[in-house]
């Protein structure tokens, strides 16, 4: 399977994420340069986390309207597979892929630290591998992952199991404890109606590698790799 | 004409204005005493210390680059090298906490890049008055707020430091910046104008009028003025250096430049003056090129504007496009304002006219150096009369009351605000003895520590320097790393002052000695006087920041207690020391009596008894002694378990409860083997000559210290743990 890896002037974990899905993952993986034309037959397109471009504005806000992203929207629209991690989550708010928006983190402080998160839908392209609540030890670094969106779109989303995960405790409850940012619903990972597009706040690709303390993360990437 | 006033302004003495007058042939005229004021201030000259810091040992047989350019440059072999260096920004983070220290890491991080290396850790050492006063919070969440926003936008990993609280520090708080970086041996750059012919250019950010005589401020005493300072500190824009970065990489990995440096303290002029100095060469550059953010800047103002994310660079003329082109694609400017000429004058147009003609090294080489008086009155205080000190009863409470202190509690709360995992290297996280990095497609990996107790440095300058030299190697050798590099902060008061002069000479005598016992090169670092407001000094603060590297990143050692039934063995020996304590200081309110000894022969045997016994996979987990002594010590151990497992330790020594149990005597290790490796680990103690004593075993839900069995400290270590997790997120809690 071909990865395209976006880059975005203010991208920081696009090295991360291209070593993980090339040296980890071992799958032929390309750089997708922001200002290019053309997703070079890419199978996967990864929008990796960072700050696009600085995110002084808003996160993600700026990245809608990269020349890139255009192809990238219409590339979803024809069903191809999409994974925002983070930043790339916030991006895909912003374009309208995925449902919602994101404020600060409910302690109004950038948090980095590896959390737990529940696996709440394993139908999907992007968790068949792994097993309905499923509890993954994942980092998160980020200031803007407080999800939120109207009830109206909250009781679609859920209606739909849009919720590919949530912030739970090691046992998989859900306390205020666990879910760090104040997310609603804690939702910690989306995807769109269609099921071809995910965006999530943790950092699978921090957590893919046994040296760096969790493999958790390693689910994601090879479900995508995997025959759905 | 130059009058008093000009110099008072300037920061210039008579006698210094007599040497440019003389060095020059004439009266400068304002530009160009603006020019001499910032490169002959104290920042940027070094002129109270370069004296002293002459006999700190530089060389050893892994140095590719000493002190004297951006960085300092260590061979870790299979054709890598680590470029690494530590900077204050303590002046502007007083004025302005955010922005302050902000513009500390993005300085930082472009005296690493500029080399060629790509940054991959940021730690810093912080140090601020007691939580209890208001401005003392502001300044803290200001300082890491601003350090977070900055290092987490650019991608850099802030992956540990340390943090230390004391009055001392309220009117001055102390923010020491420290970056890594990793380059190719045969890709290095250095600030070089070499090629007469060749261009300048100029890269990055426009020139604005903000951190116009930075550098200058950085080298005064604060009065109560300070308010009217804050336009002296510089804004940072992290995403503008993000893009620099990738864009000097990237004109460097394809050798399209011949020399770079970044614009710094004194900005436009330190840059245009250092390359040519070093390269023997003159340079010529014009103002009306320089990209402006602002109408009407004089020259005076480009000249000495600290704007951020700036860079000289010096390429052929025949590269200049493409390095153009490079810098287009990452949206930057990149004009070319000069050339290099012969000569080795500085010459600078505006408006059609020459507004600066003085030589490069009048400016760069030949500022005063001074042997400034120093008074002996740095001498250790006299020893407190142990005796007189009462042996507390209760010391559950102790210990709770130890591990609540802000100099010893969890610092998650700061370092959670940091992106310490980005780069995917991170394999020790923040609150270990040392951080700890892996290489990719490598086997090595490198650890990272700072550390520094002003305190012990208060009370005895030179054992304060040693003491900081030997604890930043003994946190290396408990993760199982070998120092190779050192890099030290030195922060004090007025230079002008003996006293400070006579506590400024012993820590470095100090940490030169120590540097020497350990045979490790010191590859610069950076001083910061000035550290006075209204009259009151800081003690006297050296941070070490010291490299090691780990051959076998499978060898590699963390502090946390693995398994319930391991054995817990002391390495080192036992004292009777509680002078300059953090015990004394919070049970008893004294900062006084001697620091512990130390002896530096026994310091490196432990150390080196821990090294071979983790590079033999004998241990479980390492943590040294320091700050709150042996029951914080194996509190902690507890703690970073992941589990809060507990402790039964039993000692059998003559000495007073107290001390044993919270002192601080140095050279003390505390680890843990599995049974089954416990009596080779005690054999090889035995050989290396080193006291080791298994006092105990891991396991069960308390810390429990006794003394020839009888209790001293039993209690729950969720109870010690939740003091020790919540004493400073207590003080931020958003009501």
């Amino acid at each position: 399977m071909k990865f395209g890896v976006v880059i975005f002037p203010g991208s920081n974990c696009d090295f991360d994420t291209f070593h993980v899905l090339k040296n980890v993952i071992r799958q032929p993986t390309i750089w997708l340069w922001h200002k290019d034309h053309g997703l070079q037959g890419v199978d996967c397109v990864v929008l990796p986390g960072g700050f696009a471009y600085g995110d002084y504005l808003r996160s993600g806000a700026i990245a809608r309207f990269s020349p890139l992203m255009q192809e990238v929207g219409e590339f979803a629209d024809k069903g191809g597979v999409v994974l925002g991690i983070c930043n790339g989550f916030q991006v895909l708010l912003e374009l309208g892929l995925l449902p919602g928006a994101m404020l600060r983190n409910k302690n109004l402080k950038f948090l980095c630290q590896f959390v737990t998160i529940r696996l709440e839908n394993e139908r999907t392209r992007f968790t068949h591998k792994g097993k309905k609540g499923q509890v993954l030890r994942v980092p998160i670094a980020h200031f803007d992952g407080n999800y939120f969106a109207p009830p109206e779109t909250l009781k679609e989303i859920e209606e739909n199991s849009q919720v590919v995960f949530r912030y739970s405790g090691a046992n998989g409850s859900l306390t205020e404890e666990a879910n760090v940012n104040g997310s609603l619903h804690s939702i910690a990972g989306l995807m769109n109606k269609r099921g071809n597009v995910m965006g999530l706040m943790p950092h699978p690709e921090r957590a893919s590698e046994r040296l760096l303390g969790s493999e958790d993360g390693r689910v994601i990437f090879e479900s995508i790799i995997s025959k759905f | 004409m130059i009058d008093q006033k000009n110099l008072d302004n300037h920061n210039l003495t008579r006698d210094e204005y007599g040497l440019i007058v003389k060095l020059i042939g004439r009266e400068p005229n304002l530009t160009e005493l603006g020019v001499f004021s910032a490169m002959w201030s104290e920042h940027c000259s070094y002129k109270s210390s370069k004296f002293y810091l002459k006999q700190l040992p530089i060389k050893g047989k892994n140095v590719v680059q000493g002190p004297g350019e951006n960085a300092g440059i260590i061979d870790i072999g299979d054709g890598q090298v680590i470029v690494f260096k530590i900077e204050s920004h303590n002046h502007p983070s007083f004025i302005e906490p955010f922005q302050g220290s902000a513009t500390g890491v993005g300085g930082i991080l472009r005296d690493i890049f500029t080399m060629g290396a790509r940054p991959i850790a940021l730690l810093d050492s912080l140090r601020f008055g007691p939580l209890a006063s208001p401005k003392n919070r502001s300044v803290m969440d200001g300082v890491v707020s601003g350090i977070s926003s900055y290092g987490n936008s650019i991608g850099v990993p802030t992956v540990g430091g340390d943090v230390y609280f004391n009055d001392c520090y309220s009117l001055n708080p102390l923010v020491n910046v420290f970056c890594m970086g990793i380059a190719e041996k045969d890709k290095i750059f250095y600030a070089k104008a070499e090629g007469i012919g060749n261009r300048v250019l100029y890269v990055g950010s426009k020139t604005g009028r903000d951190g116009i005589h930075g550098a200058t401020m950085a080298s005064q005493e604060f009065g109560e003025e300070i308010e009217h300072k804050r336009p002296n500190v510089q804004v940072g824009d992290p995403f503008k250096e993000k893009l620099l970065l990738e864009a000097c990489l990237e004109v460097m990995d394809k050798g399209l430049i011949v020399g770079i440096q970044d614009m710094g303290a004194a900005g436009l002029t330190c840059s245009s003056s250092e390359m040519p100095a070093k390269s023997g060469t003159g340079i010529e550059i014009n103002l009306d090129l320089v990209p402006q953010r602002e109408e009407g800047m004089t020259p005076y103002e480009i000249l000495l504007s600290e704007s951020q994310e700036r860079m000289l660079i010096v390429a052929k003329p025949e590269k200049i496009k493409e390095v153009k082109d490079v810098f287009a694609k990452w949206d930057l400017d990149a004009v070319e304002i000069g050339k290099v000429i012969e000569g080795g004058q500085m010459r600078v147009g505006f408006h059609g006219e020459i507004v600066v003609d003085i030589p490069v090294s009048a400016i760069v080489d030949l500022c005063p150096i001074y042997e400034r008086p120093y008074a002996a009155a740095a001498q250790p205080k006299k020893e407190i009369n142990i005796r007189e000190i009462p042996i507390p009863e209760d010391f559950n409470k102790i210990l709770m009351n130890l591990v609540a202190s802000p100099t010893i509690a969890n610092k998650e709360w700061v370092f959670r605000q940091y992106d310490h995992m980005v780069q995917t290297n991170t394999i020790l996280l923040p609150g270990a003895d040392a951080s700890v990095l892996r290489i990719k497609d490598s086997k090595k990996a490198l650890a990272v520590t700072l550390d520094g107790n002003s305190l012990y440095a208060h009370l005895n300058p030179r054992a304060g320097g040693i003491i900081a030299v030997a604890e930043a190697c003994r946190n290396l050798a408990c993760v199982g790393a070998r120092p190779v590099g050192v890099t030290n902060c030195l922060n004090f008061g007025n230079p002008e002052k003996p006293e400070v002069m006579g506590q400024f000479k012993e820590v470095v005598e100090g940490i030169s000695e120590a540097c020497k016992a350990f045979e490790i090169p010191v590859t610069g670092g950076n001083v910061s006087f000035y550290n006075e407001t209204e009259g009151v000094s800081i003690y006297p603060t050296p941070v070490l920041g010291i490299v090691g590297l780990i051959k076998d990143i499978n060898k590699v050692v963390t502090p946390g207690f693995k398994e319930e039934g391991d054995a817990v063995v002391l390495l080192g020996e036992n004292k009777e020391e509680l002078g300059g304590s953090e015990y004394l200081k919070i049970q008893f309110g004294r900062e006084d009596g001697i620091p512990p000894a130390i002896d530096l022969a026994k310091e490196k045997a432990v150390q080196e008894l821990c090294l071979e016994a983790a590079e033999a996979g004998f241990l479980e987990s390492a943590h040294d002694l320091s700050e709150g002594g042996l029951a914080v010590c194996a509190a902690e151990c507890g703690f970073f378990s992941g589990k809060k497992i507990g402790c039964e330790l039993d000692l059998n020594d003559e000495w007073r409860p107290d001390a044993l149990v919270f002192g601080e005597t140095q050279s003390r290790i505390l680890v843990t083997a599995k049974s089954s490796k416990l009596k080779k680990l005690l054999a090889l103690a035995g050989k290396k000559g080193v006291t080791a004593a298994a006092i105990g075993k891991v396991g069960g839900k308390k810390i429990r210290i006794s003394l020839k069995g009888k209790a001293l400290v039993n209690v729950p270590v969720e109870e010690v743990y939740k003091e020790w997790n919540e004493a400073i997120p207590r003080n931020f809690t958003v009501k």
